[in-house]
This record gives C-alpha cells, structure tokens and sequence, in this order.
C-alpha cells in the first residue's frame, strides 16, 4: 500500500516532463557525459531518463546528440559500471527504435559487447543480429584460457542459437560444443583460492582452498558441476554452471547436427544395430566428432547430477536446486536419447532406479512428470516401467497434491501432451477423470482454459454420463477437497482450507457412516461406472457453499458444461443422447446450492437440451413417461423457468408422427391435458414468496405448444381455441396488471390472437407448426418467405382485413 | 527461453483503488524471430511490447486476486512488514498460466508469477521450460530485489534505482538465461554485486 502510494507520488511529479524540458534534460546529460564526469550527478540524471524513457508505452524523442553520447559511453573503457548498465538501459528501452545506430564493433570489452548485444537484441534487426552473433563467437574462440569475458557471452550465444539459429557457421558451432563438452566436464574440482584481505595487522597467508564439496557437506567424490559447492568459485566452474544451464537449448537449437536426429523411423533400425551399441560406448576415445563429445560429456554430467540429487541437502536453497537439476537432467537425457537412440541402453537403468526413488517420495511429485514423459517417448525398450509410472502418477499424485499450484498446471499440461493419446495410456487418461477433476475444481481460474482444450480428449461414450454428474458436482467437489484437507492437516501444518469460513458440524457430520461412504465416492480416484445420487452430501456441505473457491468454481462450471457438450455431440447415439437428456432433468433440480449457480446452469443445460432432442428427435417419445412427470411435477416453475421453457418447447417440436412413427394420439392428448393443467395453474395463482412470478416464455411457450399438439390432433382444436381465447381475456383484464408489465401482457395478447388465427385454418396451422424435415434445411430460413413469424403476421393480417385478397 | 521479466504493482482485491501499473520491464530478445520479412514501424512494435507485457501484468494481478479470494486471505490479514523481518518468499503466492497464441504473444507463452504483499514478479517464458528452475529463479530474484532495493520500506523508490536493478538482472538473470546456482554460488555473485555497488 505504502510502494504504492509512494509509486503515484513519484510517477506524477516524473510523467509531466514536456518536450523541451526534456530537451534541456538531454542537453545536461551529453554535457555530463561528454565531459567524461562519473560522479552522483550522472548517476542521477541517468536514472531519471530511464525512468522518464521506460514509464510510457509511447516513444520519447532523444537528442541525436544525447543518445550518441549513451552509445559512446556505454563503449568507452573508462565509465564505470554502473552507468554503463543504465545507458544500455536506457538505449534498451527505447528499442525499438529507427534513431539507434549501435553497433557491436564499438564495443572493446566482453563486457561491453554484452551491453551492446543487449540493445541490439532488444531492437530485433536480423542481420544485426546475426552479425552480432557472429561477432561473439568469434571472440569466444580466440580466448584461450578462460578469462571472466567469456561467461558474459555465453548467454549471449544461447539467445542468438535459440534466435537465429542458422546464423552461426557450422565450424564455429563445433568448436564451440567442443569446448562446451570440455567445460562440463573437466572443470577444477579445487575451490577457488581467497584473495588475500591484507588487513593492518595480519600477515597475507597464502590459503590452500580444499576441494568442492557436495550440498551434503561431503568431499565431493567425483567432477564438479551444479550440485557442487565451495567457498569461491573459479572460473571455469563459472563457466561449467552456464554451460549446463544452456546446454538443453543448445543441443536443440543451435547445438550439432546429427545426420539422423530428426528420423524417427530409422530410431527402430539403430535400437536393434549393434554397430552404434559399440561407437557409443567407447568413451575414452577423443577422437569422437564435436558433436558426440557433447552429447558423451552431457550424458555423463546428468548421470552424475542423477546421484548427486539423492544427497541430503544442509540447505534448503540447495534442496530445491536439486530437484530442478532433476528436472533438468531428465529433460536433457530424454533428449540426448531421442538425438542417439543408442544412449538408450545407457540411459535406462539410472531411470528405472529414477523412477522408484520418485515413487516413494512425495515431495518429488513434480520431478516424476519429466520422467513420465520419458517413458512416453521411449517407451518401446521400457513398457513395463511406464505403466507402473502412469498408474502412480495417475491414482496417486492428484488426491495428495490438488492443492499445489504449479504442480497442477504440469499436470494438466502433461496430460496435454499429444504422446499420451496413442496406445494404452489414453484409456488410463480418460477413466481418472474424477482424479484429475480435482485440479480443476481447486484450481479453477488458473486451470478452466486448459480443462476446455482437454475435455474433447477426455470425453468418452462409456464415461460420459458419470463425467455430466461429476462436472454438475464440481462445486461439491471443491467444497469436499476443503474439507478433507480440514480434517486431515495437521494442526501445525500452515491451513490450505479457506480459513476465512468456519464449518461447524461438518465434521462432525462426516462421521456417519453413509455419509462417509457418499464422500469418499466423490473423492474417487478413478471413473466407478455407478452413479450414485450425491444430494444428501449437498446438506452436509452447505456451511462451505460461501467459500470464495467454491464460488470461483461454481462459476467455471457454465464454460465446462458447454465445452463438454461440444465434444459428446460429435459421436453420442441415440442412446447417449436418451440418457444424457434425462440426466439434464433429473439434476436440474438438484444442484448443490451456491450462489447463482443454479441459474447459470440452467441456463447452459436449457440450450443443450433442445440440441440433445436434435440429435435424437427419438427420445421424446421414448421418454414420453419421464417428460409427462417432469411436466407435471413443477407445479409451477420455480425460479428461471429455463429447463421447463426448453422442454416444453421440445415436446411442441417433437411429439409428432413425422419425427417418431410411434408417436399416438393417445400420447398428444396425454401431453396436451399436462401443458393445459400447467397453464392453468401458472396464470391463475397469485404469485408469493414461494412461488415467484411466472416468467413470460412459460406461458407463451405454453401457448405455442398446445397450438401445435392441436394442430396434428385435430380434434383437441376447440379445446385450444377456448383456452386462447380465455388467455387473451385474461391478458386484458385489470386483475394481473401489477404482475405482469404491460409489454408482457401485450406481447401475451398478440401471440393468443396469432395462434387463434392460425387455428382457423387448421390445414395451415398444420403446415405451419409441423413444418416438414426441410425445415433443418438453412434455405428454409433464409428464404424469408417461409420464417414461421412472417407467416403467422400475414396469416393474421389476411384474416383481419375484409378486402377479398383471400384466395377462394 | 526467458522472454521477459516484469515488476508490477498488485492490488489486494479488485475494488481497491488505482490501476495495475508496470514498474519495470525487460525483454530479452524481439518477439519476431528474425526471420520475420514483413517491414514493421519501430515505434508500433515499441508500442506493441509495452502492451504486451502490461496485459500480463493485469492477467497476474487477476489471478493473484483470485487466488487470495480463494485462500479466504483478505487484505486486512496481511501483516504490516518491517524491514527487518525477512519477509517470507517460501510462503508467497505463486501460480502459472498459459497465454494462448495471439493474446497477446504471436506464440503461446507460459507466464510464472510470485507475488509479494503489493508486488508482482512475473517471467514470461517458452511453454517447454524446467518451471522448477523458474520458480527458483523467480524467488531468487524477488528476495534479491527486496532486499536491495529495500522495497518494503515506505519512501523506496524502485522506479529511481534502475542500475540496481540491472545490476542483480545481469548476474543472476543474463540475457534471460536461467542459471543453476546453489546457495553458495549466489552468496558469492551476491557478494560481488553488493561490492560492486556499495562506493
């Protein structure tokens, strides 16, 4: 709070320098600079015109004079550090930029040319770019013992690869990777030597430094790397860490060609030849070409980092560094595998024993990802392995570590990878659905993109109608995640629950036997098949339906809910359509209650519903049961009225002979006397607390409907006819004029009297609202003369006037 | 690859007053790739990246807020920091999300975020990178530049001390190259950086 008031304060008295303030401004610094004065002085203004470059997304216009100067500056061999930093800064800010004209033959030092690359990299010209890269190889390859240049260029030289990669002349890349290969792996495993301090009194003594040691605090027992540490570092262990660091982005970028690193088909061939078995396996010689030196030296380094992250750390810093450089290692060997197949044979055992350390340890959980993946690509030489993998990776890791961030989105972007979809693996995907849910319903806000992309993958017939429960339930879901971590964290343990809601007796309440045995069937692991009602558990929970994350879920389900129908309605039959219809009626009303949910969701599944019914125009009468006491059980529709529109809106469609032959008179009339009774008691009964105002597409819809049952069951037309006439009376009396407003009453009257209208001609009527299959044709609508409003409106305007424009 | 680091300012909750506003920003490298032949004004591509990295900073913020909302921690729960008390970064809010292609990178990008009472850190990176390593990393940064930019002390101005800022980027982040250093390693390059910077 305090930064940012003090941010406001400064940012109002810095923003309002106009142009000729600047101008004078720039005029004291190439003054300053020119002058060659590196006291406070520069140093302030300097930072005053970063701050005045850097604070607007709009480009500022420097003196030509002032920004030759930075340029000068940032070259010159005598400007101390500092301000060089702040003029390349500077002169990075404005990039890009058409009034910069930086070049990196000005620059004298490996520093400098750092700087310099910096800006240039930041205005993004390519043959600068590349000339730069050019530059610095060359400057690397004419040191010969290391100097404290070459670790301000290396990063250089990563970006460039990784920028340009074909900028870089092949001779150069291989001496380079020579040299990287030698840096890994041949670096002083002697700490660096402490410069004598000199103090008044004592004598300068000349310190033998000991050895590197491991993050364990033992003599370290083989080459240095990462994982070894020391008082001082030497400059070739400097230089050993950047190689490391940049070597995955090496090999794949800029790094060496192999003549066969993108055939992936002749990977089969090279597995079985024992001809490469054996060139890769003569390490000793150095006659190996640049490019398997590296490959030879890097694979050495990751089996060493392999061991090293099974040591206990004294520090926690270095704890955690283990667990990247295992990470890193995996990564890096999995590509070295797919670069030369026959570092395969090699590589294996350290994984496999990998793989069970990992297993065991839940504080690896994130580590196990990478190696997962390496089973993924190389799974052929190693099936069995993989499928221990994915089965602890998938039952275990989500139930224990739902609530980690950053695990969750690994997860979830491992689960997006495009391997995982071939073979066995994909079913074992898609039946821990529930499992994986439980990201989600934690994590929403961050993971709702992703679960959308992944849904398509996820959804399968055999599954579909558990994962619609689940997805109703993801708001139960999240609540019983906080819960259970309630009940299961230790006292001393920093709360992951939202301790800002109590839930009294919830705990409590959990100790019932039955309502443990609904809970733990939420918590699942994997897709049951059953699916059992969970209503009784939507009690239990209540107290946490106001935690802000359930309420962030609750709001992610509408997104989901379509997603997932996007998917099943590509491949759902007949069959799954039934289900999943019903399935939308059933949980309408039975949804956990949080706020507003309820209506969002009805929303969503009142549109689907109708698409479901397109699909399989079928299962309204097959259903036909079902509908009847969905119809008449409202008495009255609480709340949106949204389902209720929908699905009386889909009888009207649907119950007809030209859709199902099954359709009955019998059946129409059935439907007719259930939507007759429910317009009935919606427009007679006076609204109350309990039961809200009737939204107006009810009854219209009500209207429309009971006109079209009439119309293909000829003899229920007078019947129809009295009640739309009884509406239109309704409408117009003073009685309901506080429910309703006026517009709705008008809009009840226009449709009574159109429908009435229309009746009279009952031929029309019927081609009117039983239009034909054509109707799913486009032409159909776009030919306006056929839109079903137009032709009730000329219908209705036919009838009215009494000129004799009426054919016969 | 690191394509860019930003320091931003966060707000508690979403009805708190004020803007999200970036305080300091650093692309490593063009977005384009160099290969990219379509002419482009300099000042629109400017433009563009501030742009760029100001929609970050808001969709961090969002997710920051969100976060918090959903841990039932408000703003008034937030301790008021000395700047003695070593303020805990192991506890600090932290996420990731991807940002799809075309919002608003050309490429899909991987966005790692730390938030630290009213300060936002945030890497923008590939999508394929050791996001254990960039978390370290981040937490590294975040603790470096709190403690020498002092930043939680009121009166700070971090917008002022822009070389330190570029000092701490070019030893432990240089040119967005994420470094494998353990707790000796960076007390050393800590060490040279303080010397460097103390006359």
């Amino acid at each position: 709070m305090l930064l940012l008031l003090a941010f406001q304060h400064g940012m109002g008295s810095r923003l309002e320098v106009g142009a000729e303030e600047l101008g004078r401004f720039c005029a004291r610094i190439s003054a300053l600079l020119e002058a060659e004065d590196w006291g406070p002085d520069t140093l302030d203004a300097l930072r005053r015109l970063f701050l005045i470059v850097a604070a607007t997304k709009y480009s500022r216009r420097l003196d030509p004079a002032c920004v030759a100067q930075l340029q000068t500056a940032l070259c010159s061999p005598r400007c101390p550090e500092r301000l060089q930093l702040l003029c390349a800064a500077v002169l990075r800010e404005m990039a890009p930029s058409d009034s910069l004209s930086l070049s990196c033959d000005h620059a004298q030092s490996a520093r400098q040319l750092g700087l310099v690359a910096s800006v240039l990299l930041a205005q993004g010209d390519p043959q600068q770019v590349r000339t730069m890269g050019q530059r610095v190889m060359k400057v690397l390859e004419s040191r010969q013992p290391e100097g404290p240049s070459l670790t301000h260029l290396l990063p250089v030289m990563s970006k460039v690869a990784s920028l340009a990669p074909d900028a870089l002349p092949e001779e150069q890349t291989k001496a380079l990777s020579k040299r990287l290969g030698d840096w890994l792996r041949y670096a002083s495993v002697q700490q660096g030597a402490a410069h004598a301090s000199g103090g008044f009194f004592s004598a300068p003594r000349a310190r033998q430094p000991g050895p590197v040691t491991e993050v364990d605090g033992t003599v370290a027992t083989d080459f240095f790397t990462v994982l070894s540490t020391g008082q001082r570092f030497t400059e070739d262990q400097r230089l050993n860490v950047q190689a490391f660091s940049m070597l995955r982005a090496w090999l794949l970028q800029g790094g060496p060609a192999y003549p066969s690193a993108t055939d992936a088909d002749d990977r089969s061939e090279l597995e079985g030849s024992t001809v490469s078995v054996l060139s890769a396996a003569s390490t000793t010689s150095h006659l190996l070409p640049p490019a398997e030196w590296l490959r030879e030296k890097a694979l050495e380094y990751c089996q060493r980092l392999l061991e090293q992250s099974g040591r206990r750390a004294l520090r926690k810093a270095d704890s955690d560094l283990q667990k990247a450089c295992l990470v890193e290692a995996v990564l890096v060997l999995d590509l070295l595998c797919r670069q030369d197949p026959a570092f395969l044979y090699r590589v294996l055992p350290c994984l496999r024993a990998l793989r069970t350390r990992l297993c065991g340890d839940p504080a690896c959980a994130r580590a196990l990802l990478p190696v997962a993946r390496f089973f993924l690509r190389h799974g052929e030489a190693a099936a069995v392995d993989a499928d221990a993998v994915y089965q602890h990776l998938f039952t275990r890791i989500p139930s224990e570590h739902f609530h980690s961030p950053m695990l969750a989105f690994e997860f979830v972007q491992f689960c997006r990878d495009p391997l995982l979809l071939l073979g066995s693996n994909l079913d074992l995907l898609k039946t821990s659905f529930p499992n994986l849910f439980k990201f989600l319903a934690w994590s929403s806000p961050a993971l709702t993109s992703e679960f959308v992309a992944l849904l398509p993958v996820l959804v399968d017939a055999g599954t579909a109608v558990e994962m619609l429960h689940l997805l109703l339930d993801l708001p139960s879901l999240t609540a019983a995640l906080d819960l259970q971590l309630r009940s299961s964290q230790a006292a001393s343990e920093r709360p992951l629950w939202d301790v800002s809601v109590r839930a009294p007796g919830c705990l409590e309440a959990l100790r019932d036997p039955q309502a443990q045995g609904l809970f733990q069937q939420l918590l699942r692991a994997k897709a049951s098949g059953t699916t059992e009602r969970l209503t009784p558990l939507h009690q239990l929970l209540q107290p946490l339906a106001s935690c802000a994350r359930v309420v962030q879920c609750a709001q992610a389900v509408p997104t989901l809910l379509r997603a997932f129908f996007a998917a099943v309605t590509q491949f759902a039959d007949g069959a799954l359509a039934s289900r999943l219809a019903l399935l939308l009626l059933e949980r309408s009303d039975a949804l956990f209650q949080v706020e507003g949910y309820e209506a969002d969701v009805h929303r969503v599944l009142s549109s689907q519903f109708p698409a479901l019914c397109k699909l399989h125009p079928q299962l309204v009468v097959e259903q036909a049961k079902e509908l009847l006491e969905f119809v008449g059980s409202l008495g009255g529709p609480s709340g949106t009225g949204y389902m209720l529109t929908s699905v009386v809106w889909a009888i009207g469609e649907y119950l007809s002979v030209s859709w199902d032959r099954r359709c009955t008179a019998e059946q129409i009339s059935r439907f007719f006397e259930a939507l007759e009774a429910l317009l009935f008691e919606v427009t007679q009964s006076r609204p109350s607390a309990a039961l809200p105002k009737c939204p107006l597409q009810v009854i219209t819809v009500l209207m429309t409907t009971l006109t079209k049952l009439a119309s293909r069951s000829q003899d229920l037309i007078p019947r129809v006819s009295l009640l739309l006439s009884k509406m239109r009376t309704l409408a117009q009396s003073p009685a309901v004029g506080p429910v309703h407003s006026e517009d709705d009453l008008g809009a009840v009257r226009t449709r009574a009297t159109e429908l009435l209208n229309l009746l009279k001609m009952p031929s029309v009527a019927q081609f009117v609202l039983t239009p034909s299959v054509e109707v799913s044709q486009p032409r159909y609508h776009r030919d306006s003369n056929t839109a079903l409003p137009l032709a009730l409106d000329m219908v209705s305007r036919l009838l009215e006037r009494e000129a004799s424009l009426l054919p016969g | 690859m690191v394509h860019a680091f930003l320091i931003h300012t966060l707000r508690a909750t979403k009805a708190e007053e004020g803007f999200c506003r970036v305080l300091y920003s650093c692309f490593f490298g063009a977005e384009n790739s160099p290969n990219d032949p379509q002419p482009r004004s300099a000042e629109r591509d400017r433009l563009l990246r501030k742009e760029q990295i100001l929609a970050v900073a808001r969709q961090v913020e969002s997710m920051y807020q969100l976060q918090q909302q959903a841990c039932g921690r408000h703003a008034v729960d937030l301790q008021p920091q000395s700047s003695d008390d070593p303020v805990a970064l192991h506890e600090a809010p932290c996420g990731a999300f991807r940002l799809a292609p075309g919002d608003p990178f050309q490429e899909p990008r991987t966005v790692v975020w730390l938030g630290v009472l009213s300060i936002g850190f945030a890497l923008v990176l590939d999508t394929e990178e050791n996001l254990l390593l960039v978390e370290n990393t981040l937490r590294l940064l975040a603790r470096l530049l709190l403690d020498h930019l002092r930043l939680l002390v009121p009166g700070a101005n971090l917008l002022l001390r822009a070389d330190c800022i570029e000092g701490i980027l070019t030893r432990f982040l240089p040119h967005g190259q994420l470094l494998f250093l353990n707790d000796q390693f960076v007390q050393g390059l800590e060490k040279e950086f303080s010397a460097a910077w103390s006359h």
